[in-house]
């Protein structure tokens, strides 16, 4: 079969993504754990994202990684007036509502960036673009390395968050019974916004992680919404464990299908688990059954 | 004609239903009463083919009905009310009936028309034309019990039919099921305004935490000291027994 | 009968407008309208009528349109019979999807992920084999005759797109006053109630799929007649799956005239933008995202709801 000197790395490659894929995941997860919306948005919101840490790179010659104050904060408010401001008022709480009105903004946002950026495909270049990093015979390029690191540190810190801090508790309140959180005097339509913020700001760490060792284009986001969703729904919706087994499992699908059945057809693998979970097994790997 | 053995049915460790065993005859109205979280709507839910019973089965006009799907129990004969009602509230009540009728009705016309002739029948003939979700609580029951009655059913299953109504609805509408069954439908029903239970049923099963604790006529189970613990707690029997000793000494 | 007067009467207005109009650019305009109306005709019926909310809708037109593209030019078929074939390639597509969806009771958010992960494996799989041309795609070679479903003059294809409208008002109206009918809408407002009443829930679900998705094939199978071309990315991307939801959404759902009405006005805007902002890519789509979340937000039952309050005659929401 497949020599491990060839799968051992593309197991690794796939691991690196999987973690990206897995923080962006955990903020789709969260949103839908907290608010129970499917946030067609959330690829847009990526792409929104990758021009952000893009621009202070090439305009203000900020790097990615240092970039990572910037574009978390500022996701994060993005994130909050959206769901304060667009998605409460016009979903009327119903979830077909919350589904267009999520489309819509992506439809907006997607086409939003092809108006202003045109459709070319832009990359950045840094000192450590090329670098690779040898572990155990394997050649790793470093972004993708960081990008681990930096997607697990981020995940760490987003449960942290969740389970010590008095949000994280008010959040997991609201999330568990939204009428009884607002009986004992929580915010809701705060708390929501500030989940949603969450969320949007995991993207905006993805996409400092990202960019480096990817690219951005006004219709990236689409390639990413259906891995995440993947991700969820396998993983489980509105498990954080999930998201991260998920995330970095389907990394390393898309890595070893790629190797195997090619660069096109490779991603078909991720697709076909979706349908697979969805009809089988909905509740995924960590759900609770419904 | 309806002949249930043995129905057991678990949720996670809780027996929601345990070996209940009833009987309906044939153009009787049997009531089914109990206190709140006795089972009695998941009996039905297992009876008319929403719920999978894990033990026990379920006959229908001599056909072993247990496994089948809820639509096919329908159209063998036995229609069933929700009782959390559930209309179809974009559609007017002519059309919420009609569906209904259709069941054994394959043409628009005629299917519209009984919508009609039932909604005269239950009462509701002046709000044909009005949106299911506009009609008020009282409308609503109705509008079940005429959807259902439209499948021209052997057998209605009614589920608190009479919840929510006030003494003044309830007077309206206990003589519309008594018609029902004077026209050829059997009729068990789920209900726990007494007075209609006393008024209609001519036998009554009481369901206690899942299990049938008593069976017989409307006098004789509420006479029942075990049915009194039921609903009212344990011992009430005795000082109500006692109670009514000491008014007679 | 008023509404087949009125669905008769409204394709003869069409098709006696080429006699008035000579610009080109206002009869592919109307083209173009009603072949936007074509697709949300098919989604409303899954959609509107139904209740099950598809997001991957591109599934069955670019179904049709391969369907099309390579019985033409591979197998030298006759356009009518790959007609034919890509209709019942769209409801076979349909009923695949539909089996496998229904039969595990997906409803709701999941079954339009579903969709969307369905259209999304058939654009990898398009992609990928030289057989329907690859990333490449297809080109269908010009042949200016009926008997090949191709015409040298624009209001032949507007005869053909009124063709299929005219066949999409008229399931629309059948689905309004039949046994059918009835039944698929009692599936969109309350599933159990519906079976409770004896619908078999699966059955009813399987057949609107495949209507809608013979219906949607037949805009697939439109389209490749038209731009003699398709690639995976037109037959199976985004653009046509929202395309075929935003016209019944700003029309109005569940009705008959609204996914003709949604077209009109989407296109409408489309001309103001472009007049106002010249022919610059996206701004028309950037105008349609904020009308489905203003639509979504204060008129959820689309532009016809405006109209039919609490009457008789209320579409369904």
């Amino acid at each position: 079969m497949l020599e491990l000197s060839i799968l051992f790395p593309s197991v690794l490659n796939g691991l690196t993504t999987g973690a990206v894929y897995a923080l962006i995941a955990l903020g789709l997860t969260l949103i839908y754990g907290v608010l129970h919306i499917i946030n067609f948005a959330h690829g847009a919101a990526l792409m929104v994202a990758l021009y952000g840490v893009y621009f202070l790179q090439q305009r203000a010659g900020i790097d990615p990684y240092v970039a990572l104050p910037i574009m978390v904060p500022a996701m994060f408010a993005f994130g909050y007036a959206l769901q304060r401001f667009v998605i409460g008022r016009a979903s009327h709480g119903k979830d077909e509502n919350i589904l267009l009105v999520t489309l819509g903004i992506s439809i907006i946002l997607e086409n939003l960036a092809l108006y202003a950026f045109k459709s070319d495909t832009r990359s950045i270049d840094t000192a450590y673009t090329l670098t690779t990093v040898n572990l155990a015979g394997a050649l790793i390029s470093l972004p993708k390395v960081v990008a681990f690191g930096g997607a697990l540190a981020t995940a760490a810190v987003l449960l942290l968050v969740l389970g010590k801090t008095d949000l994280g508790r008010a959040i997991r309140a609201c999330a568990k019974e939204r009428q009884g959180a607002r009986l004992v005097g929580i915010d809701v339509d705060h708390v929501f916004a500030m989940s949603f913020g969450i969320g949007l700001a995991c993207l905006g760490a993805a996409a400092c992680f990202l960019l480096p060792a990817y690219y951005v284009n006004p219709t990236v986001g689409n390639g990413f919404v259906l891995i995440a969703f993947t991700i969820v729904v396998l993983g489980g919706m509105g498990s954080f464990t999930g998201a991260l087994v998920g995330g970095l499992l389907i990394g390393v699908v898309e890595s070893v299908g790629g190797l195997w059945l090619g660069e096109s057809l490779g991603q078909i693998g991720i697709f076909l688990i979706f349908i697979a979970v969805l009809l089988f097994r909905p509740q995924g790997l960590f759900g609770a059954r419904s | 004609m309806l002949d249930v053995r043995g129905l057991s049915i678990s949720f996670g460790g809780l027996k929601a239903v345990d070996e209940v065993s009833l009987a309906v005859p044939k153009g009787a109205i049997v009531g089914l009463i109990g206190p709140n979280g006795a089972g009695k709507s998941t009996l039905f839910g297992l009876v008319s083919g929403f719920l999978r019973p894990q033990q026990g089965s379920v006959h229908f006009l001599g056909q072993d009905i247990t496994a089948l799907a809820p639509h096919h129990i329908c159209r063998i004969g036995m229609t069933r009310t929700f009782q959390i009602v559930q209309p179809f509230g974009a559609q007017t009540v002519r059309e919420n009936i009609a569906v209904g009728a259709h069941l054994r009705r394959a043409s628009r016309s005629e299917a519209l028309d009984h919508a009609e002739k039932i909604a005269t029948q239950v009462g509701l003939s002046s709000q044909l034309d009005k949106l299911a979700l506009n009609l008020t609580v009282a409308g609503r029951k109705r509008l079940e019990l005429a959807r259902a009655l439209a499948t021209d059913p052997a057998l209605l299953l009614l589920d608190e039919v009479l919840a929510g109504l006030n003494p003044q609805e309830i007077t309206e509408v206990i003589p519309v099921i008594r018609q029902i069954r004077d026209a050829g439908v059997t009729v068990l029903m789920i209900e726990h305004v007494m007075q209609a239970v006393m008024n209609l049923a001519e036998s009554v099963y009481v369901l206690s935490n899942g299990r049938l604790i008593a069976q017989g006529t409307p006098g004789e189970i509420t006479a029942n000291p075990e049915v009194i613990e039921a609903y009212l707690g344990h011992g009430t029997a005795a000082r109500l027994r006692k109670a009514a000793g000491g008014q007679h000494a | 009968m008023k509404e087949l007067a009125g669905i008769l009467l409204f394709c003869a207005l069409v098709a006696l407008a080429p006699q008035f109009i000579s610009s080109g650019v206002t009869l592919n305009l109307i083209i173009m309208t009603l072949y936007a109306a074509l697709l949300g005709q098919a989604w409303n019926i899954l959609g509107g009528f139904g209740g099950q909310f598809s997001f991957g809708h591109a599934v069955f037109f670019g179904s049709g349109a391969y369907a099309m593209a390579v019985l033409q030019v591979k197998f030298g078929w006759n356009a009518w019979a790959a007609l034919a074939a890509a209709l019942a390639c769209g409801a076979a597509v349909g009923a695949f999807i539909g089996a496998l969806s229904f039969r595990y009771g997906l409803k709701g958010s999941y079954f339009a992920l579903v969709t969307l992960a369905f259209a999304e494996v058939f654009r990898i799989l398009s992609n990928t084999f030289t057989f329907t041309g690859a990333g490449v795609g297809m080109m269908l070679p010009l042949k200016e005759s009926t008997a090949d479903l191709q015409f040298a003059d624009k209001t032949g294809y507007l005869y053909l797109i009124l063709a299929f409208v005219l066949a999409g008002l008229l399931v629309t109206w059948w689905l309004k006053r039949s046994r059918y009918g009835a039944w698929l809408q009692a599936v969109r407002d309350n599933e159990d109630s519906a079976a409770a009443l004896g619908v078999n829930v699966f059955r009813v679900k399987l057949g609107a799929i495949m209507i809608s998705g013979a219906l949607m094939a037949a805009g697939g199978a439109f389209y490749v007649q038209l731009f003699h071309y398709i690639d995976p990315h037109i037959a199976y991307g985004p653009a046509v799956s929202v395309e075929a939801l935003l016209g019944p959404i700003i029309g109005g759902m569940g009705t008959l005239w609204g996914p003709l009405l949604g077209a009109a006005v989407l296109h409408g805007m489309g001309e103001l933008t472009r007049a106002l902002m010249g022919d610059v890519p996206g701004v028309n789509l950037i105008a349609y995202g904020v009308v489905l979340i203003l639509m979504v937000t204060f008129l959820p039952r689309g532009i016809i709801g405006l109209f039919h309050r609490k009457t008789k005659d209320a579409p369904r929401a």
